[in-house]
């Protein structure tokens, strides 16, 4: 599913911002990607979504690879890959149902099928009832649960949340994560970057893969959940329990 | 089809933006138009002056008129001829009698007519510069029966100098009014692109191919293009009809500079948008 081979990301003026990452996300995996702020949870998103690409290593997405992905095939691996923002970034002058309409119209989706999905969506995301709100109007759950409805449209195969709860409460962020595990349940990966160490200690069933200073220093499903793509963090396996 | 309705929605969606770009691309071309409406006057007035150049070849009194004749449909045959025209003994006097009527007693008590007759030759146009009118002077001076050719060799060149000034000032200016325009619609046009850039990133994330992120833009460059190429016609047509009927009559552009200016703010305002939106989306790709 997601593939990380020894992958460094350099940049021109702060230097490198993960070194030597290996790690496998396998169909359907839920992993936390944690580490302080700074540590490269951000680039590892933006490496998976090609925002950005390896300064030396490969990373492979469904059948994308880093080294061989064209410009023009770039959408495509998007759709594959959906990315909900810590700050929404919602059309503002548009409604709930609008905004995942968006998404729909402009990857292409036809007329007819755009209405029901938009319904379908709303409703998986447990905001039906608000579909002709607009953002303003909405709490900051809420609005992010249109964000992950919107992420949702394009039927990925893996969900990116860079943060989805930091601008969160307690209570609207525990719903927005029960939402992710109960995506994660119909069968689609999540990997979820997080610096909240109260989230991740209260599931301890979700993988944790955690970044200190761009480099993978703790991987809890090294052996259990992934295969051998992530074995190079074994010997920090036990470091945190 | 979509792109197309994309593009007027946004116009309508912010139509003070849309106004401003306009509003800028407009005085940005009339810039533009005002200097080409003046190039346009000098090349008029230096073609006018231009027209009057003439060689002129006076005639030994034996001529012959079969000789003259024959020399005459020769000269005519010439690359750089428009017109040859053959001026008698007695036009010649007839013509200065009209002209100076203060010399009409001198010219009635003649009694032998000085005056020669003459070859007046009229050049075509490119073909009035000095290394021409002085390579048709020498050919005709070749003939027997020519006593002496004048074609005002000063004037000529200081003609052709006036011309030659004049359209290297039209280069330098035109070009860099060109590039003073093609940075204010790179401009207005970024700024309309920029107040977009959160629905480019949007779709950018979703996963809208460039063509379909670029489409509506390029249209929307296109059409603020037009308008503004049109609003800069408009207001140059005002500066025109204001200066012709106050002091300076003036000749107004021709169509085909006018319907290529158009043409050319359109494209300048598609060219603009396609470079900004490809800068704003090269931003989202790691490729």
């Amino acid at each position: 599913m997601i593939q990380f081979k020894n992958v460094t990301k350099e940049y021109p003026r702060s230097g490198a911002a993960v070194e030597d990452l290996t790690f496998h996300l396998r169909k359907g995996e839920f992993a936390f990607l944690t580490g302080h702020s700074g540590a490269g949870k951000t680039t590892v998103l933006r490496l998976v979504h090609f925002q950005a690409r390896p300064s030396k290593g490969e990373v492979r997405v469904s059948r994308y690879a880093s080294s061989r992905i064209r410009r023009r095939q770039i959408p495509q691996l998007r759709r594959r890959v959906g990315f909900v923002f810590q700050d929404f970034r919602l059309l503002e002058r548009l409604t709930a149902a609008e905004n995942v309409e968006f998404a729909l119209n402009v990857t292409g989706t036809s007329k007819k099928r755009i209405g029901p999905k938009v319904q379908r969506l709303l409703g998986q995301v447990g905001l039906a009832a608000k579909a002709r709100s607009l953002p303003s109007e909405l709490s900051g759950g809420e609005r992010q649960r249109v964000v992950i409805a919107r992420a949702l449209a394009t039927d990925p195969l893996v969900l990116l949340a860079d943060e989805p709860t930091g601008n969160l409460d307690q209570r609207a962020s525990d719903g927005v994560f029960e939402l992710f595990r109960s995506i994660n349940r119909h069968g689609m990966a999540v990997l979820m970057a997080t610096h909240d160490a109260d989230l991740i200690r209260r599931h301890p069933e979700v993988r944790v893969l955690e970044l200190e200073h761009g480099r993978l220093v703790y991987d809890s499903g090294g052996d259990a959940k992934t295969d051998s793509g992530a074995s190079s963090t074994e010997d920090d396996e036990g470091k945190k329990e | 089809m979509r792109a197309l309705r994309e593009a007027l929605a946004s116009i309508r969606r912010t139509p003070l933006l849309g106004g401003l770009s306009i509003f800028s691309i407009g005085l940005a071309l009339l810039i533009i138009g005002l200097f080409g409406l003046s190039a346009h006057n000098i090349e008029e007035a230096i073609t006018d002056v231009e027209e009057r150049v003439e060689v002129v070849g006076y005639l030994v009194d034996d001529a012959g008129d079969e000789r003259v004749q024959v020399a005459r449909r020769e000269i005519e045959t010439y690359p750089e001829v428009e017109e040859v025209r053959y001026v008698s003994k007695t036009e010649a006097l007839f013509t200065a009698t009209r002209e100076l009527p203060e010399f009409s007693d001198v010219f009635s008590d003649l009694e032998v007519n000085p005056l020669p007759a003459s070859v007046e030759i009229q050049l075509k146009e490119g073909y009035r510069d000095p290394d021409h009118v002085r390579a048709v002077a020498e050919r005709l001076a070749g003939y027997e029966f020519i006593d002496d050719v004048r074609f005002g060799q000063a004037w000529v060149e200081r003609v052709f100098s006036l011309r030659r000034i004049a359209g290297g000032a039209a280069a330098i200016l035109g070009g860099a009014f060109t590039f003073v325009a093609v940075l204010l619609i790179g401009t207005s046009v970024r700024m309309a692109i920029l107040a977009r850039s959160e629905e480019i990133e949007i779709m950018q994330t979703v996963g809208a191919t460039e063509g379909y992120i670029q489409r509506p833009f390029l249209l929307e460059g296109l059409f603020t293009g037009l308008a503004g190429g049109l609003l800069a016609l408009g207001l140059t047509r005002l500066a025109y009809t204001l200066i012709d009927r106050s002091f300076l009559s003036l000749a107004w552009l021709p169509d085909l500079w006018i319907v290529g200016g158009v043409v050319a703010a359109g494209a300048l305002g598609m060219l603009a948008a396609g470079y900004a939106v490809r800068r704003e989306l090269a931003q989202g790709y790691a490729v």
